[in-house]
Order: C-alpha cells, then structure tokens, then sequence
C-alpha cells in the first residue's frame, strides 16, 4: 500500500458499465517522511468516501477489488483508508486533526 | 518478497470493510545490511515488528495468504522478522 493525497475527482460519462455508480479520485503519490507530494499521479476508485485534501492509503493490483465498492470492478487501484497519524523515526510527520 | 527496515507507523481512522483492524507499518525497502533505499511502502503488520527491525515483506496476491489478511483488500505484509542472514558464507547481519 502506498500513502497519497486526494488532488481531485474524475468525471466520465462515457465508461464501461462495471465503472458506473463509483467515484473516481485522482491521488498523488507522496514522500511518507515528508508527507511531500511526489508528482506521481494516478486515478483511484473511493471505498470509503475520501474527500479532496484527505491523506490516504491506497492499494493496488488485484487487493484493489476486494473491497464493496471495487468488487467485480475493473480497477487496479483504490482509496481504502483515511488516514489520521502518520509516524517515522518516532517522529510525528501528519496528524489529520492539526493539518 | 523483499528486505526492509520498519520505519515508522500508519493509524487509519476510517477503512473500507474489508482493510484488517491490523497494525500498518511503514516500511524502507533496505539491503540485508539494513542500508535504506529511500522507496517506502505501507505494510499490514503480522508479526509484531518494531520500528528499526530488518522484516521481510511479501507483495501483490501473496500478501493476502496470511490469516490476518485472508481476502483482504491488502498488497503488502510483514511476514517475518529477521534474525540473521547468512550470504556467501558471511553472517551480514544479526539482529
């Protein structure tokens, strides 16, 4: 799993039938020391209602489906947790109460 | 599965049903000789590592047959803390 940012949502109208009824987020990768974004960019179906802003861990390859909303999906990636403290070296890097 | 030093920890607030109530640590992709390689991931704790520990992680479909993360929505999990490594002969690390 990997620790992103949600940047944003995706809108498509035009899609396969197993993506509708799910939400989109676009998450940018980030540095987990530094909580810095990492101009690496990827789209995410939401399993748990992210908001824009929110720090997040997602997950990728096949685990991506195995969740309610993804499942029998075609996606490869997905928003599974909010998150709230982020911790390195002993050191608090997050904490979403004071962001 | 691959080499990595536990770096630090990962508290979720909310988590889709099928994320474990485990502990998630952050890990440091590292050498046997415990040298970082500066790439990080996320991981689902099944052994109890501590922070600083040389682990082994497996990654993708494998990181879902632990009984902790059986048909979890999961792609990466301790599955052991390492004791010694032995290569070429040569003891490179010891806990």
């Amino acid at each position: 799993m990997f620790l992103a940012r949600v940047i944003g949502t995706v809108v498509s109208t035009h899609k396969e039938p197993r993506t509708a009824g799910v939400r989109f987020l676009v998450v940018e990768k980030l540095d987990p020391t530094s909580l810095a974004g990492k101009k690496d960019y990827l789209v995410a179906m939401d399993a748990v209602d992210a908001g824009v802003d929110e720090v997040v861990l997602c997950v990728s390859g096949s685990a991506a489906r195995l969740t309610e909303a993804t499942d029998g999906r075609p996606t490869d990636a997905a928003v599974i947790g909010i998150v709230d403290d982020v911790d390195v070296g002993g050191r608090a890097v997050y904490r979403k109460d004071q962001a | 599965m691959t080499f990595a030093r536990v770096a630090g920890t990962v508290v979720l607030t909310r988590r889709a049903d099928t994320v474990p109530g485990a502990r998630f640590l952050l890990v440091e992709a590292c050498t046997p000789r415990l040298e970082g390689r500066g790439e990080y991931l996320v991981a689902v704790d099944t052994v109890g590592a501590g922070e600083g520990e040389l682990v082994m992680v497996a990654q993708g479909p494998s990181a879902r047959n632990t009984e902790l993360t059986d048909r979890r929505s999961v792609d990466a999990v301790i599955c052991g803390i390492v004791d010694l490594v032995d290569q070429d002969g040569e003891v490179v690390f010891r806990k």
